[in-house]
């Protein structure tokens, strides 16, 4: 074990876990907020009791996703501060910018939704869902700025040893951003979409005799659901489409590396379905080909090369000048990619399938085909799973770099961190990120197994003394 | 050293002080919920009391490290890495406590204790450590030509650090029963002044030891002798200011008295402090400078930009958030039952 390889895990582990709360919240609380709205335009008091129920698990994983990322912004000066010393002039601002823009409205704004659903008018109350909403979604555009810059680096100089700024525009403008965060975006809701719907499924599964309003109540979940994560599975599909097109420009060491292509092709490339990377001997074992299909997919077409692997190494090691291997590895890669692809093509699939049965012409009601609301419950963890795979291929397709072509990641560690406070650490965050993991589902098998339509009351059920003095 | 440096140099500061005077009494009702609540509802009306406002008060600290990163991102470099072991267990309290609020309120009955009592000791770590930070690091740490600590446990744990940390702790514990008794109403309110009254005399000896240590243990008497005694002074009188109110009843009074002791504390630590940003222990030229630990003039004009656009909107919703919250908490008439 050395420093570098231990605080390589602590930052995969720390943020994965991290991952898999971001984008559930920011996916739940869009989808609360929408629920809100409805109540607000249609008066339908069922969409009031969503939008509480639902809000009490997008709360759950909102603070187990703060938490998760307190470490974060922390981590880059414990764990990298050579790396902070390199980037901190580029990469402090969009973090600064993330806590000073996102984080206050964020936390702000939810703090005013939880307490104060019978204080204000339901609009004002509307409006502070829709700006707790807002905070999250902005949260994503500046930490995916500095990732950005991490992939791409746009705007800078390289001067007295460190990168400096010279066009903060450029950071903003940089294509990967806006590639990166529609993907993210659209995905984390339709994530929030596909969690409400399997939770849903899972309580239909287990209550076979349930109220007229409950019926309502789940009926309306589960279709908002499904059409959530429908429409932005599209988008999040196309978009992740246009992001590869964009790969194969800027980054063709990891698109080469997703495809698991050494040797450059011919025109007509064709499309390796399984296969195992032979590191050592850079070439593939083993795989399974379709031809013509890997231009189809890169350039929707069917001519057109891809370069290789091994192209791509002698080009960098000439560019660059370091005595390194470029090549990325190659089996994570692949195999994430693929499971990514494949959860997002279930999803949509899912999403298209159960929203049809949903229809009120539909012969058989969703509520009585069991397998349909299996598929659907099981699906709720496949985000997961998808999520983390999603940015397997981003972040160990920058390998070697932690800003591409500009610092390695062997040079960002920091140097006066020992191994044994580095395995501290290590074990310290994990034991309290899996408690807390298990902690969340628990209560969130709790929360679920509460009837809906009982009005989930404020915790206080005489919190204000109205003969009191004003505290101000 | 430029305007912007020095700018940037009196945020930081300006942060932290925020930080401290805002979270700070939310470390205080954390740890009162286990040491001044005698039951589940008046455990109830304290988190009540913070249940909205902390977590936005919380951001203050990542505001602060952020712009710490952003603006002088050798400092934060050398800070974070140098105490990576205290913040490790900084973030621990502050993980386990950040998810308490939310945990308590959903569990069942026999678990809500666990989750009382990560509240209490998160409050409790998070003060005492940032003080053994904050004062170890104004006490200088053996920093080499590159900015790295080498760091020992007597260079984060001596006299002075740790007496800091306990009046760190201290000053945001009765910084929140301060809170409490200006946001409460009933037996807890009384019993919040009680602890007051008592524990200010206790406070009074650790300011006295705190500031001996301090002028014999830091350079701070050498480098700016008037700043720090104004500053001193300013922390006593403060201190008193709070008491003398709490007597009197006026909470408001008492409250933003107390939460003044911490913004003076942090203003004396940052004079002290400057023009440095890290004391070296081995050798004074190893000492980082304002003027050489900052980003370039380009990313802290746009830093200076953003905040000046941001900073105003912050500060006006949270005090809407502040004024829409601005009734006490009464116990719970009806106990929850589950």
């Amino acid at each position: 074990m050395t420093i570098l390889s231990l605080a390589r895990f602590q930052f995969a582990m720390t943020t994965v876990y991290h991952f898999f709360f971001v984008p559930f919240s920011i996916g739940t609380a869009f989808i609360v907020a929408i629920m809100e709205s409805m109540y607000v335009s249609t008066k339908d008091e069922t969409y009031k009791k969503m939008a509480k129920f639902w809000g009490n698990i997008f709360l759950l994983s909102f603070a187990v996703g703060v938490v998760t990322g307190l470490i974060q912004e922390f981590q880059f000066g414990m764990n990298w501060s050579d790396y902070s010393r390199f980037m901190g002039d580029i990469f402090g601002a969009p973090l600064a910018l993330e806590a000073l823009l996102s984080f206050f409205i964020e936390s702000t704004f939810i703090g005013l939704w939880v307490f104060t659903w019978k204080k204000v008018k339901p609009g004002l109350h509307l409006f502070f869902i829709w700006m707790t909403s807002f905070g999250s979604l902005t949260s994503a555009l500046w930490i995916l700025t500095a990732n950005s810059f991490m992939q791409h680096p746009v705007g800078y100089e390289i001067k007295g040893g460190r990168a400096v700024m010279v066009n903060f525009g450029a950071l903003l403008k940089n294509p990967q951003l806006w590639y990166e965060f529609g993907h993210v975006i659209l995905n984390a809701i339709m994530m929030g979409g596909i969690i409400i719907a399997g939770l849903t499924a899972f309580q239909l599964l287990k209550n076979q005799k349930l109220s007229e309003a409950n019926k309502k109540f789940y009926k309306k979940s589960m279709r908002l659901g499904l059409l959530v994560s429908l429409i932005f599975s599209i988008g999040g599909i196309a978009l992740g489409d246009a992001q590869m097109q964009y790969l194969i420009k800027e980054q063709p060491m990891k698109f080469a590396a997703t495809e698991d292509v050494f040797t450059t092709t011919g025109k007509h490339a064709p499309w390796t379905i399984v296969g195992i990377a032979d590191m050592k001997g850079h070439e593939v074992k083993g795989n399974i080909d379709i031809p013509y299909a890997l231009s189809i997919l890169s350039y929707h077409k069917t001519t057109g090369a891809v370069t290789g692997m091994n192209e791509l190494n002698a080009q960098y090691k000439k560019k660059y000048g370091k005595n390194l291997d470029y090549y990325p590895p190659v089996n994570t890669l692949f195999y994430s990619f693929r499971i990514m692809c494949a959860v997002g093509a279930w999803i949509f699939l899912v999403s298209l399938v159960g929203l049809i049965m949903t229809r009120e012409k539909s012969k058989k009601p969703l509520a009585q085909r069991r397998w349909a609301l299996w598929c659907i419950a099981i699906t709720t963890f496949l985000p997961f799973i998808g999520n983390t795979a999603g940015w397997f291929v981003t972040e160990f397709g920058r390998i070697p770099w932690t800003v591409y072509g500009l610092f390695t990641i062997a040079e960002s560690v920091s140097p006066n961190v020992s191994v044994g406070s580095l395995l501290t650490s290590n074990i310290v965050y994990f034991v309290l990120f899996t408690t807390l993991a298990i902690t969340l589902i628990w209560l969130i098998v709790l929360e679920l197994r509460k009837d809906p339509s009982e009005a989930i009351e404020p915790k206080f059920k005489k919190v204000l003394d109205p003969f009191d003095k004003e505290a101000f | 050293m430029s305007f912007l440096q020095l700018l940037w140099f009196v945020l930081i500061g300006v942060l932290f002080a925020g930080f401290f005077f805002l979270d700070g009494f939310d470390y205080g009702v954390g740890m009162a919920v286990e040491t001044l609540a005698h039951n589940e509802s008046e455990r109830d009306q304290l988190v009540r009391t913070i249940g909205p406002v902390w977590d936005a008060n919380e951001v203050w600290l990542i505001t602060a490290g952020g712009a710490m990163f952003a603006s002088f991102p050798y400092w934060y470099a050398s800070l974070f890495s140098g105490y990576y072991l205290i913040l490790m267990i900084i973030l621990a309290g502050l993980i386990i406590r950040g998810v308490s609020f939310e945990f308590r309120k959903n569990s069942p009955m026999s678990q809500k204790r666990i989750w009382d009592w990560a509240l209490a000791i998160g409050s409790a770590i998070v003060p005492f450590f940032l003080g053994i930070m904050f004062v170890s690091m104004i006490h200088g740490m053996p920093i080499d030509a590159n900015g790295n600590f080498h760091a020992g446990f007597f260079d984060y744990f001596n006299w002075l650090s740790v007496v800091g940390g306990i009046a760190l702790l201290l000053l945001t514990y009765l910084h929140g029963i301060n809170y409490i008794a200006l946001k409460t109403t009933g037996p807890v309110q009384e019993r919040a002044r009680n602890y007051a009254e008592f524990l200010y005399w206790i406070l009074y000896a650790g300011e006295v030891v705190f500031a001996l240590l301090l002028i014999f243990m830091t350079d701070f008497m050498a480098v700016h002798p008037v700043g720090t005694i104004i500053m001193l002074i300013l922390i006593v009188g403060f201190s008193v200011l709070a008491q003398v109110e709490t007597f009197a009843g006026h909470e408001l009074i008492a409250f933003i008295s107390s939460g003044l002791t911490l913004v003076s504390l942090v203003v004396l630590i940052f004079i002290g402090l400057f023009p440095r940003v890290l004391i070296s222990s081995i050798s004074p030229k190893y000492s980082i400078l304002i003027q050489n630990a900052s980003s370039t003039e380009y990313t802290l004009t746009v830093m200076t930009i953003a905040t000046c656009c941001l900073l105003p909107f912050v500060l006006a919703y949270t005090i809407w958030a502040y004024w829409i919250f601005r009734k006490r908490i009464a116990m719970p008439a009806i106990p929850e039952v589950k």
